[in-house]
């Protein structure tokens, strides 16, 4: 395009839209001098909002932007054309060799329970994954340097990811790679302001508009993530393209943001209503759980749309209401879009995995760790993998350890146990657990808090040190048939772990991160130390310095002031003093 | 030959609040609506190092998440919806702050942590915590003395790191802070003199906690009517919150500074310079160049890893661990293990044993 009278016309103005990626040829020839051959566009975005009111009242919303885009980061010629997948994130994936990054910021802890599976678990906290490739000889220096280049993208304290808190896992989180689970961060509109400054269309048109911190982050759970990773193009899979997933989770509460009401719209949500899509995405769609609705007599939606879709996500078939953001209809007159879902959600099925953490014991000396992991299923019974990461200052009793399923010991099939060095590495556990049908799981493990140096503590050591959540991978009976075919069309929920059989499907449940209390020296003694010696120093060395040094001599005491003035006297007279 | 021209070509601004927990929410209030007012007057993120030592808009006594308030009633939200916190929690400490004005960081520091100025450039640094006679306090561990701050800024004006320097601080007896400067071309402002506390302005009763200190209250009820063009100098900036306003009173120091203040514009160190060319003219872009397409090499088929391969974990043979040799505990153990046998059982035995 060409610059004229100073203005700049954006490039992807000219591509249409409904041409869906990596399809296209040069677009429909504009009437104003145009190139003669423009490169096919190789990369593609899609968004989508999914909402399922959940059955306390909640609603859970979760955004989805995706970018595609067929490139290669290891060719020696550095790609230097960026258009929709952002320049920062695409020069740490060259500069570092990563093959795969999974990275969440998250407020909140799911409860699951109450709310049932997350389309996309995460832990509280900050959570950073990463697979490198096989050329990469360094690991150790580049995971350290690319912390702390995420950090600065995402304005997060991931500089204090080392190796202190480093694990890299034989089993869980195939393939196999590098993470520290969960260091206990804040996350706030610092850490969203980047996250929403890397899409496309920034937070100026499509879903992200709908991104405003006062209302996400008044909420009780919110979690922002970023995930990069190769997918298979088509069914052969010979080649592989580059998939970003940015994607936020937020669950408002009934009684905070919806002020008791059983009435969500988009507005009481998010504090505004949708008047576009973004125009650089192929397609841009908003889901609305109805699975529960089919007759309409638990909650309705408007403005009405005739759009079904059923997928199968989560092991069920759900149904869901579509609205088209692409298509100018779905406006209506107003030229903006403002959901309304009137009325309360059914019971919901009970998820078939949940797990449960917490410290027993007193004192600060010793302590317990208990995991409780729940099986639902009643009559099947299924793997799962439990992934502990236990900071080196809780020092692990592993003779301890016990695994206990209805009373009875449950040996597991496989464990893993990494011992950890102090100030070097955390200790690392993996077990692989059969858990019984209908049943709860119990794994014990006792501790000791070691006391740090005293340089070592934080500036408020007596909020307690935080351990982080333990990981449990596990592949659960599904109700339904699972696609095992993973190239075709569906929506992005539905897609983000591959199935490769069709009775179950891949669940990752996190349990809640531990505080737990070191004992904590009294800071103010070094002070205290310094005052108290200095005095007995000076008191006591300098007394017994005078007493032997000092020479006595003796004085004449001074005459009274009569005796003086008539002394003056008998001088000035000429007569001897008195 | 007077200069009245500053002569810088771009500016930054260094803003830090030291102070932890939620009673401490003015300090945060103060930085961030001096951050607020950087930006409006048009300095950008990249060129802005903020340095918050706790969080108290996400914190979970606030009860208007992602908000700080500068006035009561609600009115003024300065942390906003488009803010980059570079320095949070932890990481804001006398080290840290040090390194970012002398410029000695590590290598892998990203760039927005960095302070990248030359000698072209002018800095603001804004300073608020709880402070006293001749230091400042950081977090409540530690601390840095005014000898250390006017050591750095001789550093950095060594290394030409900066044109001009204008430094505030709203602490109590803040004037110690700028007692000990020594080096040209800085000014500095503080919000009260030795013997002095600075007071903090109102409290919001919904909030439970005091929003901001009387000093940055007036100075940004003063700077918000600064916009990038005004031509404000700094004699009226040295008049803002007077002794009947603040309760202390504010001082300034402008003798190491070599122009005069009243030719100085507050968007010299507030705002920033932009270099902006227009033109007339069309420019033709070349044909984008075309990426020769390599042929088609025989790839392999790349497949989904499966997320939880049950047989495959059991069945995991343990890495064989590298052998090291032992180390000198051991060594040593053995030695003596072996010297007092042969001391207690005499030397003839050894051909019995070997």
């Amino acid at each position: 395009p060409n610059i004229q009278q100073g203005r700049q016309r954006c490039i992807y103005g000219e591509v249409s839209p409904t041409e869906a990626g990596g399809g296209s040829d040069s677009p429909a020839p504009k009437p104003a001098a145009s190139p003669p051959s423009v490169p096919r566009p190789k990369d593609d975005f899609q968004e989508e909002l999914v909402i399922r009111p959940l059955h306390s009242g909640d609603i859970y919303t979760s955004f989805q932007f995706r970018t595609l885009w067929e490139t290669d980061f290891t060719r020696e010629n550095k790609v230097s054309h960026y258009r929709l997948f952002p320049k920062s994130l695409g020069q740490v994936i060259s500069k570092f060799s990563v093959r795969e990054l999974h990275i969440s910021f998250t407020q909140g802890y799911w409860r699951t329970m109450q709310w049932g599976q997350p389309y996309l678990p995460s832990p509280p906290g900050a959570e950073l994954w990463v697979w490198f490739q096989d050329s990469l000889t360094d690991v150790d220096g580049t995971w350290k340097e690319l912390t702390n280049v995420l950090s600065g993208i995402f304005c997060a304290s991931l500089n204090f990811i080392d190796s202190t808190n480093t694990v890299q896992p034989s089993a869980s989180f195939k393939p196999l790679g590098i993470g520290n689970v969960t260091d206990h961060q804040i996350v706030c509109t610092e850490n969203l302001t980047p996250w929403k400054k890397l899409l496309p269309c920034g937070s100026k048109a499509g879903l992200a508009v709908l991104l405003k911190s006062e209302k996400l982050f008044h909420s009780s759970f919110h979690s922002q993530a970023v995930h990069i990773r190769p997918v298979c193009k088509d069914d052969q899979c010979k080649t592989t393209s580059w998939e970003l997933r940015q994607t936020l989770n937020v669950v408002f509460d009934l009684h905070n943001s919806g002020q008791g009401k059983n009435e969500w719209s988009l507005f009481k949500m998010f504090s505004r209503t949708l008047t576009e899509a973004c125009p650089v995405a192929s397609s841009s769609k908003i889901y609305i759980d109805i699975t529960d609705n089919s007759q309409g007599e638990q909650f309705e939606l408007s403005p009405a749309t005739p759009l079904l879709s059923q997928a199968v996500v989560l092991g069920d078939r759900r149904t869901f209401s579509v609205y088209d953001l692409t298509q100018q209809i779905t406006f209506g007159t107003m030229r903006s879009l403002n959901l309304l879902i009137r009325g309360k959600s059914s019971d919901m099925l009970r998820p078939l995995l949940h797990a449960e953490r917490y410290v027993a014991g007193y004192g600060l000396q010793t302590g317990e760790i208990h995991t409780l992991m729940y099986n639902n299923h009643p009559y099947r019974s299924f793997p799962v993998l439990l992934l502990d990461s236990v900071p080196w200052y809780l020092r692990l009793y592993i003779h301890t350890l016990t695994v206990t399923s209805k009373g009875k010991d449950n040996k597991p099939s496989y464990i893993h146990y990494q011992p950890s060095k102090d100030r070097v590495r955390p200790h690392l556990l993996e077990m692989l657990v059969q858990l019984p049908p209908n049943s709860v799981t119990e794994v014990t493990l006792q501790f000791e808090r070691a006391l740090l140096k005293w340089t070592e503590y934080t500036p408020d050591p007596n909020h307690g040190f935080y351990v982080g959540s333990s990981v449990i991978s596990s592949l659960v009976p599904s109700i339904v048939a699972m696609d095992t075919n993973n190239s075709r069309e569906r929506p992005l929920f539905s897609s983000f772990f591959p199935s490769k059989e069709e009775s179950s499907y891949f669940v990752r449940v996190y349990t809640e991160p531990l505080l737990v209390n070191l004992p904590t020296p009294d800071f103010s003694m070094p002070y205290n130390v310094i005052c108290l010696t200095c005095t007995v120093v000076a008191v006591g060395y300098g007394s017994l310095y005078n007493l032997l040094t000092r020479s006595f001599q003796i004085e004449e005491p001074s005459p009274g002031l009569a005796k003086r003035i008539a002394n003056i006297i008998r001088k000035m007279r000429g007569v001897p003093p008195l | 030959y007077i200069n009245i021209y500053s002569g810088h070509t771009n500016n930054w601004a260094v803003l830090v609040c030291t102070s932890r927990f939620w009673f401490n929410y003015r300090h945060v209030a103060n930085t961030l609506s001096v951050y607020r007012s950087v930006k409006r007057l048009g300095i950008p993120d990249s060129h802005i190092v903020l340095m918050l030592a706790d969080d108290m808009a996400c914190n979970h006594r606030n009860p208007k998440p992602a908000t700080v308030f500068s006035h009561k009633n609600m009115e003024l939200n300065v942390y906003g919806d488009d803010v980059e916190v570079d320095y949070r929690g932890y990481e804001v400490t006398v080290e840290n702050f040090l390194r970012i004005l002398t410029g000695r960081l590590p290598p892998s520091t990203p760039r927005s942590k960095r302070l990248l100025s030359d000698d072209r450039s002018n800095i603001l640094i804004y300073l608020t915590g709880h402070g006293g006679n001749g230091f400042l306090k950081f977090q409540d561990s530690e601390e840095i003395s005014n000898v250390e701050l006017a050591d750095a800024f001789e550093q950095m004006w060594q290394k030409r790191r900066y044109n001009e320097l204008l430094f505030i601080i709203d602490t109590c007896q803040g004037a110690s802070m700028y007692e000990r400067f020594y080096s040209p071309n800085l000014m500095a402002l503080a919000s009260s003199q030795v013997g002095e506390d600075s007071l903090s302005h109102q409290p919001d009763l919904a909030i439970g906690v005091h929003l901001m200190d009387r000093y940055t209250f007036y100075l940004l009820e003063f700077l918000e009517d600064i916009h990038p063009a005004s031509k404000t100098n700094m004699n009226d900036l040295f008049k803002v919150c007077p002794k009947s306003q603040c309760v202390s009173t504010p001082g300034h120091r402008t003798d190491l500074f070599l122009r005069d203040p009243g030719s100085v514009l507050i968007t010299d160190f507030f705002g920033s310079v932009r270099k902006v060319e227009l033109t007339m003219e069309t420019i033709n872009l070349t044909d984008p160049i075309e990426q020769l397409e390599s042929g088609e090499l025989q790839k392999e088929m790349h497949t989904y890893a499966d997320q939880l391969p049950v047989s495959e974990i059991i069945h995991q043979k343990p890495k064989q661990k590298d052998w090291h040799p032992p180390d000198g505990f051991i060594l040593g153990l053995w030695t003596l293990i072996l010297l007092v046998f042969f001391q207690t059982y005499g030397v003839k035995h050894l051909k019995h044993i070997f």
